[in-house]
């Protein structure tokens, strides 16, 4: 009955023009910081650091020597198989070493540093990315990856791989994500204000790589500016609309992005093809434009340098492999205050350990937090409460995987839906008893996956 | 540059933003909700309201800070337990009786079970029901209104094995004992007001709502639980009441009278000891009202929101495994499966 009377609510509320999802969090979105600031670019730093694992999937393999000269554009690495995008140089200069560097996701990863050529143009060579008019569908995906492009939401997923989804699929909409639910970030709002027409150029060449006829760019409603700027550039001779989303975390979660825009469920462990979707970050459809426009590959990307432990926020066009430190230094460096510095936003976000990780092809933004925001709270045991099973996206209940997860009885959860738990962090936010539960649940993925490697 | 680098900085697992509300500010949020109804009490039963949850409350939380882990009387749930195990005892109970009642119910309904968040029962009816069983005279003497405010309402200050019987202390029956017992009404203005016989702070049913629906507002109660069992015992009693006006008493009647109120918006509502999931808490409401009116209706006893909300407590385990949320994305798993079998 309840499910019954969930439908009809959720029926009602879209006919009343309220999309969104059920569930989920409300923490204070604090773009005011960033929103309005214009994408400005930095001048290039002394050394670009690129890890050859930059995107889901195998890293890349190392095409270059030290002491090799490259130009802003140039393959250092190439792709390893399908499932695996190439790295270019972010500027030319010359192969200073290839060494573990610190990866932002806290390990030591293999990366190429190039030290930076202080007098050049920085122009690279004409045209590394072929024209797109009258390229076959399997040329443009061609194309995509050898341009190194992936998803420019966090994932950094290889796009190219979007663009030829399996045989079985009939994918009939295409969803561009520009919901950005996570606090302090701008990035996708300053592109969609400022590249409308590039977002639209890029639904274009989605829609011819795929053979789709219908896209739907979904923006919260929090972005009025963005909204009417891609509303102004629609291109008329296309099916793209776009749709409003009511302002709640995790709007931009591809399966609740999904349920909001076309009421569809993604089923448990499926991907979005299933339903006949492709979702892609409107960052990267601005990108995946970009490349074909430019010729170039991607070597550049748009972050929100934002938060109060930051002198300067800003939003900024930066080459792949600027490290933090770096970055920071031009936003005017870190408050007296500063305390935790992240990459990506604070629902989601990795903290960094160490500020010579550099910005990657997925790095949304960095944000720096300060001592009052993070400051350490008593735990309490659970009090069932109840709040994050009302917070939860998915409906799992993360009080009971809580308690599991404490005992160690990872097959319990794993019975208990921990396979679609998608890390979003609603439960840990709403806990009164401060409950680390989004962490449990992080540790528990790890040791399930071990366990199920060991074997019985 | 270099500054920047001397500085350590903090790494901690995400989210890195936290909401606004915890625990305490759960617990003590209830404790300022039950002020008013322990003003009222003291308005309707003289600075014997005071003595009696004040005890209750010196029992509750000199247990908690004697037996529990350190720390844990700040989170407020202690006090709690007190003020709410004070509110229903009558005025006259003799104050070591209702100390001991404090320790018990935080001893044995909450510390052994492993302290807050722990415990199946909800201490503060625990407490009552363990006072019940130990001293039942004491527990159903109601004392008539006094001639002044100031004057106790019965042998507060009585001594443990002392022969406790005062006799000057005049009682009078509760609306529900006169109900049951007798077949009499009580006028509705009356109930709801608060200017009735019965324990200290399930008289005064208006104000009860009033503070219960502030905590509601808030999010710091969820109001499921009480709108189902007070829509239960409403219905239930109308159908009795049509059957038979004399013999039952009417919908308003049965949830103005005795501690339905104070049960089911104060104790019933305890997150601990209630459901997790929305299905769960109408299921647990729909429960509790029901045990109510079988209990006051052909149970031996007048009153029975005690036993209700207890027997459903110890359901809750069961509640919550048979209303677990659907997860995202499995419904249409499930069809497939079934679909998929020979």
């Amino acid at each position: 009955m309840a499910e019954a009377g969930a439908g009809l609510l959720s029926r009602l509320a879209r006919s009343a023009g309220a999309f969104g999802f059920r569930h989920g969090v409300h923490p204070p979105d604090s773009k005011g910081l960033t929103a309005h600031l214009p994408i400005r670019r930095m001048p290039y730093p002394d050394e670009v650091v690129l890890p050859l694992r930059q995107h889901a999937g195998k890293p890349a393999r190392l095409a270059v020597r030290v002491g090799d000269h490259v130009e802003r554009g140039d393959t250092i690495a190439t792709a390893d198989g399908f499932v695996s995008s190439p790295v270019h140089a972010s500027a030319s200069g010359t192969v200073a070493d290839i060494d573990w560097w610190p990866h932002p996701d806290g390990s030591m990863a293999t990366a190429v540093r190039i030290r930076v050529e202080r007098y050049s143009a920085q122009v690279a060579r004409p045209r590394l990315v072929p024209d797109w008019h009258g390229l076959s569908r399997d040329e443009v995906v061609r194309a995509v990856q050898d341009a190194g492009v992936v998803g420019l939401g966090g994932a950094a997923f290889p796009t190219h791989v979007k663009l030829a989804p399996p045989k079985d699929a009939t994918v009939d909409t295409i969803i561009v994500n520009g919901a950005e639910c996570e606090p302090y970030l701008t990035t996708d709002h300053r592109i969609m204000v400022e590249y409308a027409e590039r977002v639209h150029f890029g639904v274009r060449i989605m829609m011819h790589a795929l053979g789709v006829r219908r896209a739907i760019i979904g923006v919260e409603r929090n972005k009025p500016d963005a909204i009417a700027a891609l509303a102004r550039a629609l291109p008329p001779d296309l099916d793209v609309t776009v749709l409003p989303l009511t302002v709640k975390y995790p709007q931009g979660a591809e399966k609740m992005l999904i349920k909001s825009v076309l009421d569809r469920e993604v089923p448990s462990g499926k991907l979005p093809a299933s339903v006949g979707v492709v979702v892609q970050n409107v960052g990267s459809v601005a990108t995946l434009a970009e490349v074909f426009e430019t010729g170039l590959p991607l070597v550049e990307r748009i972050v929100t340098v934002s938060g109060h432990g930051v002198r300067r926020p800003a939003n900024l066009i930066v080459p792949v492999g600027t490290k933090t430190r770096d970055l920071l230094a031009f936003c005017g460096g870190r408050t007296e205050d500063a305390a935790e510095v992240l990459f990506g936003g604070p629902m989601m976000g990795v903290a960094q350990r160490d500020l010579d990780a550099p910005v990657l092809k997925g790095t949304t933004g960095v944000v720096v937090l300060t001592h009052d925001e993070v400051r350490d709270r008593r735990a309490f045991p659970c009090i069932h409460c109840g709040r994050c099973l009302d917070a939860c996206p998915m409906f799992l209940n993360p009080s009971l995987l809580g308690d599991l997860a404490k005992a160690e009885q990872y097959e319990e959860m794993d019975a208990e839906h921990l396979g679609d738990c998608m890390l979003c962090g609603s439960c840990s936010y709403v806990c009164p008893s401060n409950i680390p539960l989004a962490q449990l649940f992080q540790a528990s993925k790890t040791a399930l996956r071990r366990r199920k490697a060991a074997g019985p | 540059m270099t500054r920047d680098s001397s500085r350590p900085l903090v790494v901690a697992a995400s989210p890195h933003l936290r909401g606004r509300d915890s625990v305490p500010t759960i617990m003590w949020n209830v404790v300022g909700s039950l002020l008013p109804i322990v003003a009222a009490a003291a308005w309707f039963f003289g600075p014997s309201a005071l003595l009696v949850v004040g005890a209750s409350v010196a029992g509750a939380v000199g247990t908690e800070r004697l037996f529990g882990r350190g720390g844990t009387i700040a989170d407020g749930s202690a006090a709690i337990t007190g003020i709410l195990l004070g509110l229903t005892l009558p005025a006259g109970m003799p104050l070591w009786m209702v100390v001991l009642g404090g320790a018990f119910a935080i001893g044995f309904g909450k510390l052994i079970f492993g302290g807050l968040g722990y415990n199946i029962f909800n201490p503060a009816l625990l407490g009552r029901a363990f006072l019940q069983a130990a001293f039942p005279v004491a527990i159903t003497t109601w004392p008539a209104p006094a001639p002044h405010w100031w004057s106790l309402r019965g042998d507060n200050f009585a001594l443990p094995l002392m022969r406790a019987g005062v006799p000057d202390v005049v009682t009078a029956a509760t609306p529900l004992g006169r109900m049951k017992f007798e077949h009499q009404g009580t006028p509705l203005l009356d109930l709801a007001l608060g200017t009735t016989n019965g324990s200290l702070g399930e008289t005064a049913g208006l104000l009860i709502l009033l503070c219960g629906g502030y905590l509601a507002l808030r999010g710091y109660l969820n109001w499921r639980i009480p709108a189902s069992i007070l829509a239960t015992v409403a219905l239930l009693a109308g159908a009795l009441h049509l059957a038979d006006p004399a013999r039952y008493g009417s919908a308003p009647f049965m949830l103005f009278s005795g501690g339905l109120m104070l049960g089911a918006v104060f104790m019933a509502t305890d997150m601990v000891t209630a459901p997790v999931t929305n299905a769960g808490r109408w299921i647990f409401g729909a429960g509790v009202g029901a045990l109510v009116i079988v209990i006051r209706v052909w149970g031996g006893l007048a009153e029975g929101v005690m036993y209700a909300i207890l027997l459903m407590n110890a359901l809750v385990p069961f509640v919550n495994r048979a209303t677990q949320p659907r997860a995202f994305g499995t419904a249409t798993a499930a069809a497939a499966r079934v679909k998929g079998a020979p």
